[in-house]
C-alpha cells in the first residue's frame, strides 16, 4: 500500500512534467555543461570569456538588467575593473539645479540596457524585441541547451521556405524564423587568453555567463545542499534507530 | 514546577497539552500513511514562517512584482534559499494532503462518526487552493498574469458574470488592484488554514484516528500514548520528507515549475499553452473536457464540491478497503483516473487528448455518482477481525 502510493506519485510527477513550445521545432541536442549535476560549477575562464561575448556582441542588442557591475566580481573581475566598466556608461541623473543630466556609473549600477525603453528597441530592431537575457536561461525549456542551439543553429532555409523580410531561419526557434541575425561568426571576438574563438567556443562561453546570470547562487546553493542532505541523511538514521527501540514492545506483541 | 500548576490551573495549556500530545490514546497500528496529516501542519507552519520572510521583502505592484522577487533571489541574504523553501513547499503541501485525501478514501475515513473530520479537511483543501492560486499570481510572471486571466473569466460563466469579474479584478483589467487583493488574500487565508485545522484536529481528538483495519478500538491494548510511540514515528517520517524537500530546493528548485514564469507579465503576449500548476491539472482537464463553459465551470468546482458529500455516497458499512475487495479496485482505478486527468491537462486540448479527457471526466463522476452508491448494496460485508489487537481473523474464539 504505501510503497504503490509512492511509486504512482514518482511516475506521476515524472510524466506530468509537460513538454510545450517544440511545435516544429528541430529537437534540441543536448550538451554536456559544467554546472549540471549535483556538483556542477560554473568554469571561471568560461565566465569570464561568457561576458566578454556578452559585452561584445550580445550587448550591443539585449540588456542584462538584473545583473549589477559590482555582482560580475563573482565572475574574478576585479574591483578596478568593475569601477571602469560601470563608469563606461552614462546614467540619466539630475543636477543640483533638478536639471536633467547624466553621471558615470558606479559599481552598484545595473547593467546599462542598450535601448532606453522598449518602443526604442522596436524601433531600432525592425518591429522586433530583443529580450533582456538575465533570465533567459531559466525562462525556456530547456534553457542551456535551448540557448546554445540557437545560437549555433542558424544556416540556409529548406528550399521552398519563404523567409519574411528581416528574418533569419533557424530550425530551434518557434516557427523557424527569427529577427536576431545570426549573432556570431568564427573569430568574431580575441578572447585573452588564446582560446580559439568559434562560433561553438563562443556560444558555449556564453550560455554558461547567462546561466551564472540567470542563477548567480548555483554554486552556494548546490554546496549547501550537500551539507544539508548530509546532515539529513544522518538525522534520519538516527530517528529511524530512536523509533525502532521505541516501538519494539508494541510491534513484537503484534506478532 | 510550583509557578506551572499556578499557571495551569487558571490557563490548562500544559493539562492540554499532556492531555492531546502526550497521552493521547492512538490506535497502535497506524501504518505510515498516518504519517501526512502531521506533515501536512509541518508543512504549513514552514510555509507561514518563509512567507512571512518573504513578505518583508516583495512588493505588491505590477512595476516592482516581478523585480522584487528576483531582488529576493540576487540580494537578500540566503533570499534564493527563503524562496525556494516556499516555491517547492507550496507543490510538496499538495503532494502531501493529496496523499492524506487518498488514504482517507481507501481506509473510510470519512466514515460515521467522523463526517465532520472529513467536511473540515474538504474546506483546508479549498482554502490552500485558494492560497496557492493566489500565490502564483505574486511573482507577476507570463503565467501568473495569464493564469489569473484564466481563472477569474471563469466566474464570466455564470449570470451577472462580467460585473462578478470586474468586481473580482476590482477594475476593468487584471491590474495593480488584483495584484494588490490577491497579496492581502494570500497573506489572510493561511491564518484561516491554521484556524480550521485546529478544529480537524479537535474533530479527530472527538474519536481518534481511524487506522488500517477500519474498526474502532475496543479493549485497552489497542491503543497506546501518543507521546512517545507516533511523536518519534512522525518525527522519523518528517525528516525523509525533508530529505526530498531539500533535494528539490537545492538540486532542482524549479522542476515543477513553468519557464514562463520567468518572463515579466505581458498583457498584449499570451503564451502559446496556459497551464496551472500541477496539482490543478485534473481539475482544469475537467473544466476543458466540457464543451460548454458554464458546466465545464460547474463540473470544475463539483469535482472538489463532490468530495463534502462522500461520506453519504458511499453508505457501505465497512470502513477499510483491506476488507473490501471491490472497493479496493475501484479505488485504485479512481486514482488512476486522476493522474490520466492530470495528464490530459497537462496537454493542449486537441486531438485524442479531448476524447481521453471527458471520457476520464465522466469517469470521475461516474466514480463518485454511480460506484460508490451501488458499491455500498453490493459488495457482500466481509467477516471483521474482534480487535486490533487480535487482527488475525484465525484467532477468533471458536
Amino acid at each position: 500500500m504505501n510503497c504503490q502510493f509512492l511509486v504512482h506519485l514518482v511516475i506521476s510527477l515524472i510524466f506530468l512534467s509537460p513538454t510545450f513550445g517544440e511545435g516544429d521545432t528541430l529537437p534540441i541536442l543536448k550538451h554536456k555543461w559544467s554546472f549540471e549535476g549535483p556538483s556542477g560549477t560554473f568554469k571561471k575562464d568560461a565566465l569570464q570569456r561568457g561576458y566578454q561575448v556578452f559585452k561584445e556582441v550580445c550587448s550591443t542588442c539585449h540588456g542584462l538588467k538584473l545583473v549589477s557591475y559590482e555582482k560580475l566580481m563573482a565572475i574574478e573581475l576585479t574591483k578596478n575593473a568593475v569601477k571602469t566598466l560601470a563608469a563606461e556608461h552614462e546614467y540619466p541623473d539630475w543636477d543640483d539645479e533638478g536639471q536633467p543630466t547624466h553621471r558615470k556609473g558606479i559599481p552598484s549600477d545595473k547593467i546599462l540596457s542598450p535601448y532606453v525603453n522598449d518602443k526604442a528597441a522596436r524601433s531600432a530592431n525592425n518591429g522586433a524585441l530583443p529580450p533582456d537575457l538575465s533570465l533567459i536561461i531559466k525562462a525556456r525549456l530547456r534553457g542551456p541547451n535551448y540557448v546554445r542551439a540557437l545560437l549555433t543553429g542558424f544556416c540556409e532555409a529548406p528550399a521552398g521556405m519563404i523567409i519574411a523580410e528581416g528574418m533569419h531561419y533557424n530550425p530551434y526557434f518557434p516557427g523557424r524564423q527569427i529577427a536576431m541575425a545570426p549573432p556570431l561568426v568564427d573569430g568574431q571576438v580575441t578572447f585573452a587568453d588564446g582560446t580559439k574563438a568559434t562560433v561553438d567556443q563562443m556560444a558555449e562561453d556564453v550560455v554558461t555567463f547567462l546561466s551564472w546570470a540567470a542563477e548567480p547562487e548555483m554554486e552556494e546553493r548546490k554546496q549547501m545542499g550537500v551539507k544539508v542532505l548530509f546532515y539529513l541523511f544522518i538525522l534520519t538514521f538516527v530517528l529511524y534507530l530512536s523509533k525502532r527501540k521505541v516501538w519494539k514492545d508494541v510491534t513484537k506483541d503484534n506478532h | 514546577m510550583g509557578i506551572l500548576k499556578w499557571i495551569d490551573r487558571r490557563l490548562p495549556f500544559i493539562s492540554l497539552v499532556n492531555h492531546e500530545l502526550r497521552d493521547y490514546p492512538t490506535p497502535k497500528n497506524l501504518s505510515y500513511m498516518w504519517n501526512f496529516g502531521s506533515l501536512a501542519g509541518m508543512i504549513l507552519i514552514i510555509m507561514i514562517l518563509s512567507g512571512i520572510f518573504l513578505s518583508m521583502h516583495y512588493i505588491p505592484h505590477v512595476d516592482h512584482a516581478f523585480n522584487s522577487v528576483e531582488h529576493i533571489m540576487r540580494d537578500v541574504n540566503a533570499g534564493w534559499l527563503i524562496r525556494y523553501i516556499h516555491m517547492n513547499g507550496a507543490t510538496l503541501f499538495f503532494v502531501v494532503v493529496y496523499v492524506h485525501i487518498f488514504r482517507g478514501l481507501y481506509y473510510g475515513s470519512y466514515k460515521s462518526p467522523r463526517e465532520l473530520l472529513w467536511i473540515l479537511g474538504v474546506i483546508i483543501l479549498l482554502l490552500m487552493m485558494a492560497t496557492a492560486f493566489m500565490g502564483y499570481v505574486l511573482p507577476w510572471g507570463q503565467m501568473s498574469f495569464w493564469g489569473a486571466t484564466v481563472i477569474t473569466n471563469l466566474f464570466s460563466a455564470f449570470p451577472f458574470g462580467e460585473s462578478i469579474v470586474h468586481w473580482l479584478w476590482g477594475g476593468f483589467a487584471i491590474d495593480n488592484p488584483t495584484l494588490n487583493r490577491f497579496f492581502a488574500l494570500h497573506y489572510l487565508l493561511p491564518f484561516l488554514i491554521v484556524g480550521v485545522s485546529i478544529v480537524h484536529l479537535i474533530a479527530l481528538h472527538q474519536f481518534g484516528s481511524n487506522n488500517p483495519l477500519g474498526i474502532e478500538r475496543k479493549e485497552a491494548g489497542d491503543s497506546i500514548p501518543f507521546h512517545p510511540y507516533y511523536t518519534i514515528k512522525d518525527t522519523f517520517g518528517f525528516a525523509v520528507f525533508l530529505m526530498i524537500y531539500c533535494g528539490f530546493i537545492f538540486f532542482a528548485p524549479n522542476f515543477f515549475g513553468e519557464p514562463d514564469n520567468y518572463v515579466p507579465a505581458n498583457p498584449l503576449v499570451t503564451p502559446p499553452h496556459i497551464v496551472p500548476e500541477w496539482y490543478f491539472l485534473p481539475f482544469y482537464a475537467i473544466l476543458r473536457s466540457i464543451p460548454s463553459k458554464l458546466l465545464g465551470v460547474l463540473a470544475m468546482f463539483g469535482s472538489v464540491m463532490v468530495l463534502f458529500i462522500v461520506p453519504w455516497l458511499d453508505r457501505h458499512p465497512v470502513r477499510s478497503s483491506r476488507f473490501r475487495p471491490y472497493h479496493r479496485w475501484f479505488f485504485w482505478l479512481f486514482v488512476v483516473d486522476c493522474f490520466i486527468l492530470g495528464w490530459v491537462g497537462a496537454n493542449p486540448p486537441e486531438g485524442m487528448f479531448i476524447l481521453i479527457g471527458r471520457a476520464a471526466t465522466s469517469y470521475y463522476f461516474a466514480h463518485f455518482f454511480f460506484f460508490l452508491p451501488l458499491l455500498s448494496y453490493l459488495e457482500p460485508v466481509m467477516p471483521l477481525p474482534l480487535s486490533i489487537s487480535r487482527p488475525v481473523l484465525e484467532e477468533r474464539p471458536s
